[in-house]
C-alpha cells in the first residue's frame, strides 16, 4: 500500500490567479515531493482551471474529486461551487455548505481542514486577491505548527488578500511570485 | 494529552450517545465537514467544549433538536446544476414517458428546492400527473418548511436564471407568487410530492422507484455510509430506472457500478442495467 503522505501544500489564491498560479505551477519540477490542493475563488459556470493551466505545467494538475487520494506530484483545484477539505486519511472531501464570506470554494475552509489534519506538516501559501480569505486559516496553519508563506503584497496583482495575511502577523516568508516555487521546492528537500 | 486528541475522543463519545439516546447516527459522516459544522454550532451556542455541549443534548430534546439542525442543514438553489436539469429533460423525460405510472425518490431534499425544481420539469414534460415523487430528509424542521414551499424572493433571480439555463419552456414566474419577500410556489406543483423523513444511515429502502436523484448528498458520508446508501437506491431502483448524483459525485468505485451506465459523461446520471 502506498505510504500515507503526512505533508501538504495549500495555496488560495483569488483575483489576478490564472497569471499567478500560471507562473508558480509552471516553475515547480513534475516530481514535486509533496500533494499541492489550490482554492481559486472563480465566478460559478468557469470552465476547469485545471485543463487551461495544464499547457503551462509539468506537474500534473486536476480538479479535485471527492474521495480522491491525495499523492505527491498532483496539484488539485477545488471545483467551481465547492468548499475543498482533506480529510486525516489523506482523501479529499468536498461540501456545499453555505459560502464563507462570500466564498464557495473558500481558503479558510481548506486551510482549516489541512490544518486540522495534518497539523506541522502544512505549507500554507497566500496569492493575490482582493478580499481577506484566508487570513484566519493561515492563522490556524501557524498555530498546529505549520509553515506559512505570503506573497509580497507590492508585488501582487492584487494586494489586499495578501496583505490582509500579512497583517495578521503569522507569516514566516514574504515574497515575489517568482520567488515562491523555488522556496516550496527549498523547504520541501528530501521529504518524500 | 494534545487538544486534537482530545477533541477526537470527545466527539466519538457524543457521537455514539448521540445515537443511543437519539437513533440518529452520525459516525460514519465524512469527519472534516461534521467537525466544522460541529465547532460552528458550538461557538453559536456558547459551549466551549464537546464535552460540556454533550449533556445537554443528550438530556435536553430541544438543545438536541438545535445540535441537529447545526449538522444537518443543507441550502441548496432551485435547478441548481442546470446542465444536469436539461440532460434530465432531453434523456430521461423520454424514457419516463413510457411507463404509466412513476415513482421518484429526492433522497436528502432539504428545503425542497430540488424536489420543486424536478416537479417543474415533468409538468413541463407532461408527465407530472403519472408521477409520486417521495422527498426525504433526515431533518424534518426542514421537511415543514419544504412542504410550505416558501422561499425568499431574492433568490428567485438567480433560480430563474438557471431554469433558462436548463432548459425551461415557459416562465419561472409562472411557477410562483411572490408576496412582499417570498414567493410561494404553486401549491399544483406539490400536489405529487410526499415530503417525509428519511435517514439513510439507519432506515430502509421503501418500495420499487423509477428514478432517484440524491445530489451533494454523499459528499458528507465516509465510504461506509456511501455504500450503505447506494445500497439502499439499486435495491429500490427498478431495472432500466435512473440514479442521479452531485455532478461531483461518481459510482466509480462503489460497489453496485457494475450494474449501472453514465448516460452522458460527466452528468452523473446513471441508468440501472436489466438482468441478463
Amino acid at each position: 500500500m502506498q505510504q500515507l503522505t503526512r505533508s501538504v501544500v495549500v495555496i488560495g489564491v483569488s483575483a489576478g490567479g490564472f497569471e499567478a498560479l500560471k507562473l508558480l505551477l509552471g516553475a515547480l519540477p513534475a516530481d514535486f515531493p509533496l500533494p499541492i490542493l489550490i482554492v481559486q475563488h472563480l465566478r460559478s459556470g468557469s470552465g476547469s482551471l485545471a485543463d487551461s493551466l495544464q499547457h503551462f505545467c509539468g506537474i500534473r494538475l486536476k480538479e479535485a474529486d471527492e474521495g480522491d487520494r491525495i499523492v505527491p506530484g498532483i496539484v488539485y483545484f477545488a471545483p467551481p461551487d465547492y468548499h475543498l477539505l482533506v480529510e486525516r486519511d489523506g482523501t479529499l472531501a468536498l461540501s456545499v455548505d453555505p459560502p464563507v464570506r462570500y466564498a464557495r470554494p473558500s481558503v479558510d475552509v481548506l486551510f482549516e481542514s489541512a490544518a486540522e489534519s495534518f497539523g506541522a506538516g502544512v505549507i500554507g501559501v497566500i496569492l493575490t486577491g482582493a478580499n481577506d480569505d484566508g487570513s484566519k486559516g493561515l492563522q490556524l496553519i501557524k498555530t498546529a505548527g505549520g509553515t506559512t508563506i505570503v506573497q509580497d503584497p507590492a508585488d501582487a496583482e492584487v494586494a489586499q488578500m495578501p496583505l490582509n495575511a500579512l497583517n495578521s502577523g503569522v507569516a514566516d516568508y514574504v515574497l515575489p511570485l517568482a520567488r515562491i516555487a523555488e522556496r516550496l521546492c527549498t523547504l520541501t528537500m528530501g521529504l518524500k | 494529552m494534545d487538544l486534537q486528541r482530545l477533541e477526537e475522543i470527545e466527539l466519538r463519545l457524543l457521537l455514539d450517545g448521540v445515537f443511543e439516546a437519539y437513533g440518529y447516527d452520525f459516525r460514519n459522516y465524512a469527519e472534516a465537514s461534521l467537525k466544522r459544522r460541529l465547532r460552528h454550532w458550538l461557538a453559536e451556542q456558547g459551549y466551549a467544549s464537546l464535552s460540556i455541549a454533550q449533556g445537554e443534548i443528550l438530556r435536553d430534546r430541544a438543545v438536541f433538536t438545535s445540535f441537529l439542525q447545526g449538522l444537518t442543514v443543507n441550502v441548496s438553489e432551485m435547478f441548481r446544476d442546470p446542465k444536469f436539469f436539461r440532460t434530465l429533460r432531453e434523456h430521461v423525460l423520454p424514457f419516463l414517458r413510457t411507463w404509466p405510472f412513476m415513482r421518484i425518490w429526492v433522497a436528502g431534499c432539504a428545503g425542497g428546492e430540488e424536489a420543486y425544481s424536478l416537479a417543474i420539469v415533468l409538468h413541463e414534460g407532461g408527465v407530472l400527473r403519472r408521477c409520486r415523487i417521495y422527498a426525504t430528509d433526515i431533518n424534518e424542521a426542514i421537511l415543514d418548511r419544504a412542504r410550505d414551499g416558501i422561499f425568499a424572493l431574492r433568490d428567485m433571480q438567480n433560480f430563474t436564471r438557471n431554469y433558462q439555463l436548463a432548459g425551461g419552456t415557459t416562465e419561472f414566474a409562472d411557477y410562483y407568487t411572490a408576496r412582499y419577500d417570498r414567493a410561494l410556489m404553486l401549491p399544483a406543483l406539490r400536489e405529487n410530492i410526499l415530503f417525509t423523513p428519511h435517514n439513510l444511515a439507519v432506515d430502509a429502502d421503501f418500495g420499487e422507484m423509477h428514478l432517484i436523484l440524491c445530489r451533494n448528498v454523499l459528499i458528507y458520508f465516509n465510504p461506509t455510509l456511501k455504500e450503505r446508501a447506494l445500497g439502499l437506491f439499486d435495491t429500490a431502483l427498478t431495472a432500466g430506472g435512473f440514479l442521479c448524483l452531485g455532478m461531483k459525485e461518481t459510482l466509480e468505485i462503489r460497489s453496485i457500478a457494475a450494474n449501472y451506465r453514465e448516460i452522458a459523461k460527466g452528468i452523473r446520471i446513471y441508468r440501472k442495467d436489466y438482468p441478463d
